[in-house]
C-alpha cells in the first residue's frame, strides 16, 4: 500500500471556512501522514532533516495549501527551498524522491471561469501551477493533475459537502492504488477521476 | 539654637557637596570625601565644628541605626537561613578569634582580663557602613568576596546583641549614676538586672513587630497620604532608637532587630524607599562626624602610640581575617578585598566605647585613646583600598594578558561584553557559537578563572574603569554589550563610554523600562530590557497551550514586541514633556494603566487582515 504525505500549510487555519472542512475528510490510517506546517515552524525554521526523512518514507506528496496570489503560502516555498537540497532532491546524486507521485489540492476564492484564458485571470489552474509541476519534475517524481475546491467565497453547504466527499474517495482510492499512473495523469482535474 | 542649627546645616551639607564629587573625580569612594569633609570643617582645620563634636556624633549615628534598619529590612529569614554557614563559619570565627587574640595582648600589656575582654570585642567590630557602601560602590557585593564580608558584618551586628548584654557584668567597679551618663536609666542598676533589661527590650521589639507595628502600617496606608507614610516608617525608627537609648542599649541594634522582624511584612519595600534617603543623608553625616571627632590634639601629644596601637590593630584584623580567608579558600584577589575590606574598627565600638564610658568597664583616657584608633582606622580603609584596587589588584587581572604579549592586537575584539552574569554569558556563548570571541569584563575573580580555562578573553575588574577599558581595547571596538546586573553601574558605564570612547556604538541591557529611560536620556538607541522577550515567548506558549495555532501566537508576540518597543519610545517622548520624575512609585502605577489602557485600544496582537477570509467574503458577498 502507497504511503501518503500531505504537506499543509494555511497561516490562518482557525479563520479559514473550506480547508477546515476538507482536513476532516483525510482518512485516520497508519499510511498517511500529515504535517501542519504553519503549526510546527511558526518561526519559518524548517527541521530540513526530519522532513527529509518523513519524503523518504513516503510514496505520493500532496501539497495542501490555499492558491494565495496564484501561489502557495510562504511556509510552503520554504520548505521547498529548504528541504529539495541539491544532491538529494536533484542534481548529481540527487535521487532521494525518483519515481514518487506529486500533486497539489488547493482552494481558490475565484471561481473556475475567471481561471480561463480572456477571464480575469487570464491564466488555466494547472498553467499557474507550472512552478510546482516542474519542481516535482525536477526531482525525478511524477505530478499528477491537481484536486481544486473553487469559488470557495460563495460556495453553499451541499457544495462544499460534494467537494469534502470527493477528496475522501480520492485519499482511499489512492490509498488502494485504484488507478494507475497513465489513468491519474489523464485527468485535467483529480477530481474528475473520483466521479 | 536654630541659628546655630542652620549654621552647621549649611557647613555640613557644603563641605559634603564640595568633598564628595571631588573624592570621586579621584577616583576615591565617597566614603573618603565624607572623612575629608569632617576633617577639614573639623576642630583641628578650620573649626567651623567642634564644641558639639560629641552631639553631631550622637545626631549622625544616627544614620548608622537608619542603615541596620535597612539592612535588617534586607534580610528575609529564608536569605539569612541561605546564608548560615558562611555567617557562623566566618563571621563567628572572625569575631571569636580577634577577641581571643586582642584580649590575650591586652592583658599581656597590663590590662586587667575584663578590660582586655571589653576593648578587644569593641575591636573586633568592623564598619557595617563603611564596608557595605564600599563593596556596592564596586560592585562586589555578589563576589565571593562582598558575599563573606556580608557574613562577618551580618554576624557582628547581631553579636553586640549578647556583647552589650554581657559587659555590665565585666564592670569591675560598681558604677558611679553620676560619670558619664548620657541618659542611659540602666547603669543605676545591678549589673544582673541590666542583663535581664537588655534581653527584655530585645524580646519586646521581636513582639511589637510582629504584632503591632503591621497592623499600626496598614490603618496608615489607608489613609493614602504619602508623607503620613514615611512619618510613621520615621516615627518607628526614631522611638525604636529612643526606646534602646532609655534602656541604655544601642538604637542601631534595635533597628536592626525591628528590620528583620519587619523583612516579611507587605511594606517592606514602601519602609526600605522611605528611609532610604534619609539614610544617605545621616550616613554621610556620619562619616563626616567621624572626620571631624578624630582627635588630633590627643594624636599631636600621643602620636606614637596611637599610631602604634592603630597599626597593631589594624594589622592584628588583617592577619586574622587572611588566615580565615585562606582557611574558607577564597581566591588570593577575593581574600584582599576581603582583609583589607573588614581590617578597621567599625562605628559600633563607638557605641560599645561609651557604654563602656558609662559603665566604668574602662578608664576614660584609654577610651579616648580608643576612639581614636577606631577613627583613623575608619579613615585607612578607603585609602587601602584605593591602593588595592589602583595597584595591586589590576596585576592579578592581567597576569594572563602579560604572557601573551604577542598575539596583543589578536585582542583587540570588535565586540567587548561587560559583566558576565547569566546574562552576559548567554550572549558570550551565542556570539562563539557563532565564531566571534568577544572580550569581556567582569569583576567576579572566581568566573573570570574558569571563563579564562574555558579559553574565553577575560579581564578583570571594574568595567568603569577608563583604563582597564582601554587596555581592553574599547577605542577600537565596534561594539560594547553592557550585559552588568545593577543598572546604576550600567549607567555610570555608559557615561564613561560616551565622554571616552564615544565612537563605540552601545547595546545596552537594563532591568526594566525606568532604567531604560534613563539610558535613553544618556542617548542610548539599543535597549534590551530583561523581561521583555522572555515574558512575551512565555506568553506565546500560554496562547499555544489553550488552542491558539502556533504561527498566530507567534506572529502575535512578534507584533506585541514591536508594539512594545515603539510605545516604550513613545512613552520616553511624554516623560520628557511632563517633566515629572518625583513620586516614582505613583508614576509606575500611572504609566502602567496607561500600558494596559493603550494595549485594549490597539489591540496589536491582530490589527491585520492577512489571510482572513471571512473579511473577504464579507466584502465579496456584500457586492453581489
Amino acid at each position: 500500500m502507497p504511503k501518503i504525505l500531505v504537506l499543509f500549510a494555511h497561516p490562518r487555519l482557525e479563520k479559514s471556512k473550506i480547508n477546515r472542512q476538507l482536513l476532516t475528510v483525510i482518512p485516520s490510517s497508519s499510511d498517511i501522514t500529515f504535517q501542519d506546517l504553519y503549526e510546527l515552524y511558526p518561526d519559518f525554521n524548517i527541521d530540513v532533516e526530519a522532513e527529509k526523512k518523513l519524503l523518504s518514507e513516503h510514496d505520493i506528496i500532496i501539497f495542501m495549501h490555499p492558491f494565495y496570489w496564484y501561489s502557495c503560502p510562504p511556509l510552503l516555498k520554504q520548505w521547498i527551498d529548504m528541504v529539495l537540497e541539491f544532491g538529494w532532491a536533484y542534481g548529481p546524486g540527487g535521487t532521494a524522491l525518483k519515481g514518487k507521485w506529486g500533486f497539489d489540492v488547493i482552494s481558490t476564492g475565484g471561481t473556475e471561469e475567471v481561471y480561463q484564458h480572456g477571464a480575469r485571470n487570464r491564466f488555466t489552474i494547472p498553467e499557474f501551477l507550472a512552478p510546482f509541476d516542474q519542481t516535482v519534475h525536477l526531482c525525478g517524481m511524477e505530478y499528477l493533475p491537481p484536486f481544486t475546491i473553487q469559488g470557495t467565497h460563495r460556495l453553499s453547504t451541499e457544495e462544499i459537502d460534494e467537494k469534502k466527499l470527493s477528496l475522501g474517495k480520492l485519499f482511499q482510492g489512492l490509498l488502494e492504488s485504484k488507478w494507475s499512473i497513465d489513468e491519474l495523469k489523464n485527468v485535467e482535474l483529480l477530481q474528475q477521476i473520483v466521479g | 539654637m536654630s541659628e546655630s542649627f542652620l549654621y552647621q546645616a549649611v557647613v555640613y551639607l557644603a563641605a559634603a557637596l564640595v568633598c564628595v564629587p571631588f573624592a570621586k573625580k579621584l577616583g576615591m569612594g565617597s566614603v573618603l570625601g565624607y572623612l575629608f569633609a569632617g576633617i577639614l570643617i573639623g576642630p583641628f582645620v578650620l573649626g567651623f565644628i567642634g564644641e558639639e563634636g560629641e552631639d553631631i556624633m550622637h545626631a549622625a549615628e544616627f544614620g548608622v541605626v537608619m542603615m541596620l534598619f535597612l539592612v535588617g529590612l534586607e534580610l528575609e529569614p529564608s536569605a539569612f537561613w541561605k546564608m548560615k554557614n558562611r555567617i557562623l563559619g566566618v563571621g563567628m570565627s572572625q569575631v571569636l578569634v580577634t577577641a581571643t587574640v586582642i584580649t590575650g595582648i591586652g592583658i599581656a600589656i597590663g590590662l586587667t582580663w575584663q578590660s582586655a575582654l571589653a576593648v578587644s570585642l569593641a575591636l573586633a567590630m568592623s564598619s557595617t557602613a563603611i564596608v557595605i557602601q564600599t563593596l556596592k560602590e564596586k560592585g562586589l557585593m555578589n563576589a565571593e568576596s562582598g558575599k563573606s564580608s556580608f557574613a562577618v558584618l551580618l554576624f557582628q551586628d547581631i553579636a553586640v546583641i549578647p556583647i552589650l548584654a554581657l559587659l555590665p557584668l565585666l564592670a569591675v567597679t560598681s558604677p558611679d549614676a553620676s560619670h558619664g551618663n548620657h541618659g542611659g536609666g540602666l547603669a543605676d542598676l545591678p549589673a544582673w538586672l541590666q542583663t535581664i533589661a537588655v534581653l527584655g527590650a530585645v524580646g519586646v521589639i521581636i513582639l511589637a513587630g510582629n504584632y503591632l507595628v503591621s497592623p499600626f502600617l496598614r490603618i496608615i496606608a489607608k489613609t493614602h497620604i504619602r508623607e503620613l507614610f514615611t512619618a510613621a516608617a520615621l516615627l518607628l525608627v526614631v522611638g525604636i532608637a529612643a526606646l534602646m537609648q532609655t534602656v541604655g542599649l544601642s538604637p542601631a541594634l534595635g533597628t536592626f532587630l525591628a528590620g528583620v522582624v519587619l523583612a516579611n511584612s507587605e511594606f517592606k519595600h514602601e519602609l526600605e524607599s522611605d528611609i532610604d534617603p534619609f539614610k544617605g543623608l545621616l550616613l554621610g553625616l556620619f562619616f563626616i562626624a567621624v572626620g571631624a571627632s578624630i582627635n588630633f590634639e590627643l594624636i599631636g601629644k600621643e602620636t606614637l602610640t596611637i599610631v602604634g596601637l592603630t597599626l597593631g590593630v589594624l594589622i592584628t584584623k588583617t592577619v586574622i581575617l587572611a588566615s580565615i580567608g585562606m582557611f574558607s579558600k577564597l581566591k588570593t584577589d577575593q581574600n584582599l578585598i576581603f582583609m583589607i575590606g573588614l581590617s578597621q574598627v567599625g562605628e559600633f565600638a563607638f557605641v560599645l566605647f561609651s557604654f563602656m564610658n558609662q559603665t566604668q568597664i574602662l578608664e576614660p583616657h584609654l577610651i579616648e585613646l580608643m576612639m581614636a584608633v577606631t577613627a583613623i582606622s575608619m579613615a585607612t580603609t578607603p585609602i587601602f583600598f584605593l591602593i588595592l584596587e589602583k595597584l595591586i589588584l589590576p596585576r592579578f587581572g592581567t597576569k594572563e594578558k602579560d604572557d601573551k604579549t604577542a598575539d596583543e592586537i589578536d585582542q583587540q575584539h570588535k565586540i567587548i561584553i561587560a559583566g558576565f552574569s547569566h546574562f552576559g554569558s548567554t550572549i558570550g556563548r551565542f556570539l562563539r557559537a557563532n565564531g566571534i570571541e568577544a572580550t569581556i569584563l567582569d569583576n567576579d575573580s572566581d568566573r573570570v578563572d574558569l571563563l579564562r580555562k574555558m579559553g574565553f578573553k577575560v579581564y578583570y575588574g571594574d568595567a568603569t574603569r577608563v583604563d582597564l577599558l582601554h587596555s581592553a581595547g574599547a577605542d577600537q571596538a565596534t561594539l560594547l554589550i553592557s550585559a552588568i546586573d545593577d543598572p546604576e553601574i550600567t549607567l555610570h558605564l555608559v557615561e564613561v563610554m560616551n565622554k571616552h570612547f564615544p565612537n563605540v556604538e552601545l547595546m545596552i541591557r537594563t532591568p526594566h523600562r525606568f532604567y531604560g529611560y534613563e539610558l535613553m536620556e544618556h542617548g542610548v538607541k539599543n535597549i534590551y530590557r530583561d523581561s521583555l522577550d522572555t515574558s512575551i515567548r512565555l506568553g506565546v506558549d500560554v496562547l499555544k497551550k489553550i488552542g491558539f495555532r502556533s504561527y498566530t501566537a507567534t506572529r502575535a508576540g512578534q507584533n506585541f514586541l514591536n508594539y512594545d518597543e515603539t510605545a516604550f519610545k513613545q512613552l520616553f517622548e511624554f516623560r520628557k514633556d511632563q517633566k515629572n520624575y518625583i513620586v516614582r512609585v505613583r508614576e509606575q502605577i500611572e504609566e502602567q494603566e496607561k500600558l494596559l489602557q493603550n494595549d485594549l485600544q490597539v489591540n496589536p496582537t491582530t490589527g491585520d487582515h492577512a489571510w482572513d477570509s471571512d473579511h473577504m467574503r464579507n466584502v465579496v458577498n456584500s457586492k453581489v
